[in-house]
């Protein structure tokens, strides 16, 4: 049995309403505990800012269109190449990482648990495959949903615990763990090489519109009773005047769960646009956070953009169409049968540029402008809006309206007609940004019950200690040290043991996937279904049998969650 | 007994819908599949016991004596070469990876002497494509270019494209049109509804006739092109254009004929063009059952799709320089460990002669061309019918093959992770 004891930690624990205060941490065979023995491990956190573990709920870092994005960029890889350390592989890439780049840097800033944001069920053994190998962090998959035909079937056909029965179907079969939706109807129309419009355009062939495919897919959510809420990319992505769209959606999400949101949100910064065209692009962020500050049923990431180079990469196919017809660089898609979409293409986010700084300014006013941090993350849909390694600059430009003003000089003279921005002094402080990034995330994933994203007794000892001593900083000034801080910790701890110290992984292996599978009878069990069964027999393009995510890409510590359904 | 759904591996196409009978630990037959699948599973030609190269003579021994010839091999290399990988399991393929990086060497897959190029040319223009599944359902016309499904790919028509049920035709057969472009008839050609034959070495200009034509600009094209005519040019054009769902195909016949990589960004720049007018893909014909995985694992691994050099620490990957056939013609590996290929028969003589030079380490169930170069060769489980593991098909739909018979070898996987422990240990002794 390992035990470790960390001493003299500052110690913000958000779930556990503990707001900074001198305390030790106790971690008894992977777990938080109330003591340890004498013969346990010290670490002597010396007053560091000590956090849970870091949890991201919306990146692209495993399976197919991530390794697309690697293996059509060479020139992403050379930017970003490392060299063999003891117990570390050697590394390629800066926004598109390789797999073990991936797990190391996000250990380096201290996170523990990641989501991959979009897995097309079809494709699924592959991000497992990913997954087994990023070592650091424990992993869970969205699952697409958003043109799965038997869904829109049984959506036309008003037939909400079928799409229920569907949803439950497949997700255990390809050890998924939420609903994902992206653009939805929107990657169906695209296999015609056409897009939807708002929420209410009718889907060829299907005749139904997206808004029914969200109002299904949120009750056949809570019908089985999933841990996270359905997680939604709108419609629309990237277009001026897409607020209206937004809006909308977020006004017709009930109220269904009382311990989370029933809708997440993500990347809304590239939904909170005003404007008609890019001629008169603006920012819609006060709109869209006063509806969310009336909403507490909605939960957001920021999606923020920041300056530089990245790769865009989404199932939204027609969007990514959309973005190569303004770029005019390289151009990937992947349409995936009978289910979603995919498309990719690099991006220069220029600081000169007016559209680019509008959309910088909007991500960080979403977060400002919403009162209660539990509702809005801190991410930037890595690597659409920015690469995760540039998490610590946002959480500085969260905490200092300093920093903020000093990057606004510098960015398109035009932009402050157009955004709210400077007029916002809000200036977050540690617990704020503890929220933004672990509490809320773990919360809106639903997975603090199974003692994550917090270090009560009975969690997983999951600890990030930063270099930064709260009564030695002044983050509103000194936030180049906020920077430097968040970037690099000092320990990061994944279930009792030391990953990572001053971004040497310590250590390989240790991982887990967490999926879940909803408990459903005989009568409701797709496997008997004629109509699913045909789809495999004469549309897919595998056979039924084949389909199903084998134990085999499973390693010994994953995490099952097994749900009651109404089913 | 008869096993159903089984995947064949033998071509990039995975079809996943074999039956096959077992008798007494045996196969005896095969339903569904395709000449090759037939060859594959009913072959009974295999090596049974690794062997040594011992002076002159070759000798049976163990598999204890000849993992640890092999790590002693690799071991005194200091520039050592892994070639192959395109006919076995992904998780071996990954374990190669790890090999190499332990050893500082290069490692390479046989893209790069097929589908090099067009991983070459989607690295600078992309490559908008989709699924098998998605054609079958929707597209009603299809172009073959450069390659002969009927031949190379037998079940690819009927499985995924021209003969395949589609949800959205009702009758597929008849609303689908095809069109072949290469340079002489071939079986496919017979059934096209156009076949453009083209002088070889005259696919760029083609392709980029048609690019002006979709474009408006057909007046800038002359009455002939490269022995394509103006006009079946425009009605091929045309046709395109009207499609709801356009996909084309290519094989070989693009990617290694004159111009190379340059025909394969022509073909992508021409899908973009046409995904303007209506919804049109393109993708990549592969020819091993799971040499898409082999550019997959080593991508999500390193970076890079094939010829990664790890010699000065970091990946390096510069086609030309680290591919296999480049550094065996310059003379610089010191040894060579081929998996699930048969690298004498498809390199230049020059290569071959450096292969006599150098030891060879040989993993795979098969006597090949190589093996007559082998210090050391070690049988294999088959993949897909002695052993399960991970394979992606042509399209990037990752399947697991199925073990479906008993047998006495090891898989690749275990080959290679007992080569990769004995060095580590030998490592750790120094």
């Amino acid at each position: 049995m390992s035990e470790l004891l960390i001493k003299n930690a500052y110690v913000i624990d958000p779930i556990n309403d503990i707001k900074g205060e001198i305390m030790d941490i106790a971690i008894k065979d992977r777990m938080i505990a109330d003591s340890v023995s004498d013969s346990a491990e010290v670490i002597d956190a010396k007053g560091c800012l000590t956090l849970p573990g870091g949890v991201d709920s919306h990146t692209h870092i495993c399976g197919t269109k991530v390794n697309f994005g690697r293996y059509m960029s060479p020139e992403d890889m050379r930017a970003g190449r490392g060299r063999a350390q003891p117990h570390m592989y050697p590394v390629s890439g800066y926004s598109v990482p390789t797999v073990y780049a991936n797990t190391y840097r996000y250990s380096a800033l201290g996170y523990t648990t990641v989501l991959e944001g979009a897995m097309a069920p079809l494709e699924a053994r592959h991000t497992h495959e990913e997954f087994f190998c990023t070592s650091l962090q424990d992993t869970m998959a969205n699952t697409l949903f958003d043109g799965n035909w038997s869904v829109m079937e049984a959506v036309s056909d008003k037939d909400l615990k079928r799409v229920a029965a569907v949803v439950g179907w497949t997700l255990a079969a390809v050890k998924g763990f939420a609903v994902k939706v992206t653009n939805p109807g929107g990657t169906e129309m695209w296999g015609w090489g056409k897009d939807v419009g708002c929420i209410h355009q009718k889907i060829d062939h299907f005749g139904i519109t997206p808004a029914e495919i969200i109002e299904y897919l949120i009750r056949a959510n809570e019908l089985l009773n999933l841990p996270h809420s359905v997680h939604l990319h709108c419609n629309n992505l990237g277009k001026p005047g897409n607020y209206k769209c937004t809006l909308e959606t977020m006004q017709r999400t009930p109220n269904l769960n009382d311990k989370r949101q029933t809708l997440y949100m993500t990347h809304v910064q590239f939904h909170s646009y005003g404007g008609t065209k890019w001629g008169d692009f603006c920012s819609k962020a006060d709109d869209i956070a006063w509806m969310l500050n009336r909403k507490p049923q909605i939960a957001i990431d920021m999606g923020q953009v920041m300056f530089g180079k990245t790769t865009t990469m989404t199932a939204d196919g027609p969007m990514e169409f959309n973005l190569y017809r303004l770029y005019n660089n390289k151009w990937s898609n992947h349409d995936v049968e009978l289910e979603t979409g995919s498309g990719i293409i690099p991006v220069f986010y220029s600081r000169k540029n007016l559209v680019n700084s509008v959309m910088w300014s909007i991500g960080l006013e979403l977060a400002l402008m919403t009162k209660n941090p539990w509702q809005c993350m801190l991410a930037t849909d890595n690597p659409n809006g920015a690469p995760f390694v540039k998490y610590p600059e946002i959480i500085a430009l969260l905490m200092s309206s300093r920093y903020r003003d000093e990057e606004f000089a510098k960015i398109h003279p035009d932009t402050g007609k157009r955004v709210h921005l400077p007029s916002l002094d809000r200036e977050m402080d540690f617990y704020e940004i503890a929220v933004m990034t672990r509490a809320a995330q773990a919360k809106a994933l639903g997975i603090t019950d199974i003692g994550k994203g917090h270090l009560g007794e009975g969690a997983y000892g999951d600890v990030a200690i930063y270099p930064i001593k709260n009564n030695d900083i002044d983050p509103s000034r000194d936030y180049s040290k906020i920077i430097e801080g968040f970037s690099l910790t000092d320990y990061t701890i994944k279930s009792g043991r030391v990953i990572s110290r001053h971004g040497n992984c310590l250590l390989n292996g240790n991982n887990r996937t967490i999926w879940v599978k909803p408990k459903i009878s005989e009568e409701y069990n797709m496997s008997n279904d004629p109509e699913f069964v045909k789809k495999f027999e004469r549309y897919y393009s595998v056979s039924m049998e084949n389909y199903p995510v084998e134990e085999e890409y499973m390693n010994k510590r994953n995490i099952c969650i097994e749900t009651e359904t109404g089913l | 007994m008869i096993k159903k759904n089984v995947i064949c591996s033998f071509c990039g196409c995975l079809c996943d819908d074999l039956s096959i009978t077992i008798e007494d630990g045996k196969i005896t037959g095969v339903d569904n599949g395709c000449a090759l699948a037939n060859a594959k599973f009913l072959g009974k030609e295999r090596l049974l016991k690794p062997v040594i190269r011992e002076g002159d003579s070759i000798k049976e021994t163990e598999y204890n004596t000849a993992i640890e010839k092999a790590a002693d091999i690799l071991k005194d290399a200091e520039r050592p070469l892994f070639f192959g990988w395109s006919g076995t399991q992904g998780e071996a393929q990954a374990k190669g990876v790890h090999l190499c990086m332990l050893l500082g060497g290069v490692i390479d897959n046989t893209s790069s002497l097929c589908h090099g190029p067009s991983i070459l040319a989607i690295q600078e223009v992309g490559h908008p494509g989709c699924t098998l599944g998605q054609v079958k359902n929707r597209a009603d016309l299809i172009i073959y270019w450069g390659c002969n499904p009927l031949e190379g790919h037998p079940r690819h028509m009927s499985r995924y494209t021209t003969y395949a049920d589609g949800f959205f035709l009702k009758n597929a057969f008849r609303e689908r049109k095809l069109i072949v472009v290469d340079v002489r008839k071939t079986m496919s050609s017979d059934v096209a509804d156009e076949f453009i034959q083209i002088e070889p070495g005259g696919d760029y200009a083609v392709l980029s006739a048609l690019r002006a034509i979709v474009r408006g600009e057909e007046k800038i094209i002359p009455e002939s092109v490269s022995g394509v005519s103006k006009s079946q040019l425009k009605r091929v054009a045309d046709m395109c254009k009207e499609a709801r769902f356009g996909a084309l195909f290519f094989g070989l016949g693009l990617t290694m004929s004159k111009n190379k990589y340059k025909n394969i960004r022509n073909a992508v720049e021409l899908t973009d063009e046409l995904s303007r007018h209506t919804k049109f893909t393109i993708s990549a014909m592969r020819g091993h059952w799971n040499v898409y995985g082999a550019n997959e694992v080593f991508t999500w691994m390193t970076g890079y799709p094939y010829a990664i050099d790890f010699a000065r620490g970091i990946p390096f990957y510069n086609p030309g320089e680290t591919t296999a056939a480049e550094i065996l013609y310059r003379k610089e590996c010191d040894a060579l460990m081929v998996v699930s290929s048969d690298p004498a028969a498809h390199m230049p003589k020059k290569c071959v002669e450096h292969m006599a030079d150098i030891p060879v380490i040989q993993i795979d169930p098969h006597k090949n061309c190589t093996s007559f170069f082998t210090d050391v060769q070690i049988p294999v489980a088959i993949t897909g019918i002695e052993a399960s593991g991970t394979a992606y098909r042509m399209d990037g739909v990752p399947l697991r093959t199925k073990k479906i018979i008993d047998a006495d070898f090891l898989t690749d996987t275990e080959v290679i992770s007992r080569i990769y422990e004995r060095i580590l240990e030998a490592k750790a002794d120094v």
